[in-house]
């Protein structure tokens, strides 16, 4: 076929989170510039099987950017050289024949490698245990109309709410800083009335968590908005700090 | 552990504490580089002595100064602890890391910049504020004529020509000569220790290595504290930035650059 590339990738290979783990170089021979970056890596991988070998492992889930599985670092930057797209939804046209691409996984204290580009991500869950949600009751449904809302604060809210929890501003932040997903996560409840009973146990909790699990504290240097691929803005971060400090101030429990 | 200490002990309360005494030094610097403008006034230092003696015996500055080394040492020990822990964060680092493609490279390099300012911050000083405090500084007695303005200056002396010291920092009297009232002062000479200081090219070197250095440690820090500090609104955004820019990244540093180069080149 016309058109088709032929790349060297340069990908972290690390048997178990103990290893040292290193580089390997691989040649991939006539990728299609329309196949997406994970499907690249299922070529490489089909090979590598044949060949006996064991394929390189990575996280991925949906392959259409709303499940925030794959996690690539891509030449430098999470999830590739392209804005707001993820892995699975960046493409190979992206690159020009005869590219070296180095692969690495998110490196984070907190994010410990499991194997190659796998790494462990549940001390995000940890956070969103820790007050990344609300207390319903169970019944009936309230009607959706009795609860007012400004379009304006709906609008950020879901803005908010579209994080995928895929870990990039934590990859792409220079002091390993979760301070994007956590706001995203504080500020969705924090936007709605729904959120305002455990508004300010929630951001005391969860930056609690977010600080137990080891997370760099955030000097503003925008490296986590430019990165998202869902467009998480900063002002959500000036928001958590906001909360924070006002609900250390003001909190009902001593 | 008190609700407090819970706080500041916080990722969140530590960069408050950044934020809060990295503001005030910049409410500091405007004070600083206004004042020091008078430097420039050809009236043989007596402004800028005048203005020297006053930062160093009003009450209020004194304890404002206080609050100032406290908050350099502050600002500059949590700074750099929360850059080490910030390191640690990420014990095994990237193969490349393409930093220019999402943030600009002053907010990555702040604890560099920080560190330049804080050794410039030592040598400032030592040259200036500890020679005025524990120095030797000679004295100097200006003569004003009150009716033209006119203003001599010369070496406070005594009859052998040997320096004098006072016990005030400076001493006002009116005199008349010739029928004309002249207003002699006498005082500290800091302005003949500055550009005496100043005549030394490698010390100027320093002095507009750190000014630059303090231009981008502000261009990103003046905006960045008042991020943490929450407050992020499209409303004031563009001052916010506006005043990062041109006034702390750029008036500032070059009003501060413009002292040292004065007296090397033009006094
Ligand atoms: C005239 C002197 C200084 C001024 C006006 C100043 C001002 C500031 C401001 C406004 C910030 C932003 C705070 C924030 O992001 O919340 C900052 C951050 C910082 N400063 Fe300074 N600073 C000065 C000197 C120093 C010194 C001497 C050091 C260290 C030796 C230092 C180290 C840092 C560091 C590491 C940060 C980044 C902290 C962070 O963003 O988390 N600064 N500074
Ligand atoms: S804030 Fe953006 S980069 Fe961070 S986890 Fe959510 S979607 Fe991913
Ligand atoms: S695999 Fe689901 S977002 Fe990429």
């Amino acid at each position: 076929m016309s058109g088709n590339m032929n790349l060297t990738l340069k990908v972290w290979r690390q048997k178990n989170k103990d290893d040292r783990g290193k580089f390997e170089t691989y040649p991939v021979q006539h990728i299609s510039p329309d196949m997406s970056f994970l499907e690249m890596f299922d070529v490489l991988n089909e090979r590598l099987i044949n060949e006996g070998k064991d394929p390189v492992a990575f996280d991925h889930d949906c392959r259409e950017g709303i499940c925030g599985m794959c996690s690539m670092f891509i030449n430098g930057r999470p999830h590739g050289p392209l804005q707001g797209v993820t892995t699975c939804q960046l493409h190979m046209r992206s690159f020009k024949n005869g590219d070296t691409i180095v692969v690495e996984p998110w490196r984070a204290s907190a994010f410990p490698v499991i194997k190659d580009l796998a790494v462990d991500r549940s001390a995000f869950d940890r956070i969103i245990s820790a007050g990344g949600f609300i207390s319903v009751n169970t019944g009936n449904a309230q009607d959706a109309n009795s609860i007012p809302i400004p379009k304006d604060d709906a609008d950020a809210a879901f803005a908010a709410a579209t994080c995928i929890g895929c870990g990039a501003c934590v990859a792409a932040c220079k002091n390993a800083s979760a301070m994007l997903f956590v706001s995203a996560k504080v500020s969705q409840f924090a936007l709605l009335p729904q959120g305002q009973a455990e508004r300010q146990e929630r951001v005391l909790n969860m930056v609690a968590q977010m600080d137990a699990e080891g997370f760099g504290s955030c000097t503003n240097t925008g490296a986590c908005e430019a990165e998202c691929p869902k467009g998480i803005s900063l002002s959500n971060i000036a928001r958590m700090n906001r909360d924070y400090i006002g609900a250390q101030l003001s909190v009902q429990k001593a | 552990m008190s609700w407090l200490t819970r706080m500041f002990s916080s990722t969140i309360g530590q960069k408050l504490i950044v934020a809060l005494t990295g503001l005030f030094l910049c409410t500091f610097l405007v004070v600083h580089m206004t004042g020091n403008l008078q430097l420039f006034k050809d009236d043989h230092g007596m402004s800028f002595n005048m203005y020297s003696v006053f930062m160093t015996t009003n009450p209020l500055i004194k304890t404002v100064s206080y609050i100032l080394y406290f908050s350099i040492l502050f600002h500059a020990f949590k700074g750099l602890h929360l850059a080490y822990k910030n390191m640690k964060a990420r014990p095994v680092g990237y193969a490349v890391v393409n930093g220019k493609a999402n943030s600009h490279w002053t907010s990555r390099y702040m604890g560099i910049l920080g560190t330049i300012i804080l050794v410039f911050i030592v040598v400032h000083m030592n040259d200036f504020w500890a020679e005025y405090k524990f120095g030797h500084i000679p004295y100097v007695q200006y003569t004003e004529n009150l009716e033209s303005g006119e203003i001599t200056a010369k070496p406070y002396a005594d009859e052998a020509g040997n320096p004098k010291s006072i016990a005030n920092k400076a001493e006002e009297t009116i005199v008349s000569i010739n029928g004309v009232d002249h207003k002699i002062t006498i005082t500290k000479d800091l302005y003949a220790e500055v550009a005496e200081t100043f005549k030394n090219p490698l010390l100027v070197a320093l002095y507009l290595i750190s000014m630059f250095a303090i231009g981008f440690h502000l261009y990103h820090g003046f905006q960045s504290g008042f991020q943490t500090l929450g407050l992020n609104h499209p409303r004031y955004n563009p001052a916010i930035q506006f005043l990062s820019t041109w006034v702390f990244a750029i008036i500032i540093p070059a009003g501060f650059a413009a002292m040292p180069l004065y007296f090397l080149l033009i006094k």
